[in-house]
């Protein structure tokens, strides 16, 4: 496996960027957390490709703590959103203004 | 072997702009399935096994489920139609992205992201020994305190979701829970 650690990079920036056009661009709530895991992932594949290229454990020990970190965040993100959408009976972030001065 | 990579590559990165351009949310969440699979595939030709089946069993399987019940427990309509209508609010959103992406790109090709194999776990070294070994040694040795703290985080996030999820009733009602 020669893959340049360079290319494995490319598509972690790649994947980290689509997260970033996601979480500006969509509207709906879930949508961006969607993409804010997707950015998640982005960076564990960067760790990743890293480890490979250094013959290291380092990447993939932060890969698992960041695993558990993304699923304890998205527990709780999941559960504000529910508790966001019966009160407001809705998760359209425009219309989410709550905390806007 | 390297042309999976760069297919697996093709595939997430399709699966990554679904997520960005589906509709639904139900469908947008089976795409990102999809890019996570291909990211667990490439996990494995980069010799990651332990970390492609954790991938595998956490994130598709586990958050992935949990969003599509919560998506499906709120019964969203499915937005209003994401449509390519450039407000100016969009046109600088993509580019700011672009810039971002043309930034990383640069960062990530440049002399000071040049690595060489510098650690001792080397690829042999880590098949002869199992990957998941390796792992759960290095986890109870030099990374014990970290494992511990995250599960306390985890206690934390299990307690803080029953907490936020429950469904409060009005002050001055018989019944609590």
């Amino acid at each position: 496996m020669n893959v340049p650690v360079e290319h494995v990079l490319t598509l972690s920036a790649i994947l980290f960027t689509i997260g970033v056009a996601g979480v500006i661009l969509r509207r709906n709530a879930i949508i961006v957390f969607m993409n804010i895991e997707l950015m998640l992932n982005s960076v564990n594949l960067g760790f990743i490709g890293f480890a490979a290229a250094m013959d290291s454990m380092v990447g993939v020990m932060f890969v698992f703590f960041i695993l558990v970190v993304a699923a304890a965040e998205a527990v709780i993100g999941l559960a504000i959103m529910v508790e966001i959408f019966r009160n407001k009976g809705t998760l359209n972030i425009d219309e989410l203004n709550l905390l806007k001065w | 072997m390297e042309v999976f990579f760069y297919l697996f590559a093709v595939l997430a990165t399709v699966g990554a702009v679904s997520v960005l351009l589906i509709r639904s949310p139900v469908y947008c969440a089976l795409a990102l399935v999809g890019t996570f699979f291909c990211l667990a595939a490439i996990y494995v030709l980069l010799s990651s096994e332990f970390v492609a089946a954790v991938q595998l069993l956490v994130y598709a399987g586990a958050i992935m489920v949990l969003f599509l019940f919560v998506i499906m427990l709120l019964n969203l309509k499915s937005d209003q139609p994401f449509a390519l209508k450039f407000s100016i609010p969009k046109i600088i959103g993509l580019a700011v992205t672009v810039g971002i992406l043309a930034q990383l790109i640069g960062v990530l090709n440049s002399p000071a992201a040049k690595v060489g194999p510098s650690g001792e776990y080397t690829i042999e070294r880590v098949s002869a020994e199992g990957a998941t070994e390796v792992v759960g040694r290095l986890l109870f040795t030099e990374y014990v305190l970290p494992f511990e703290i995250i599960s306390i985080l985890l206690l934390v996030a299990v307690i803080g979701a029953v907490v936020l999820a429950k469904r409060y009733v009005a002050s001055g009602e018989e019944e609590s829970g």
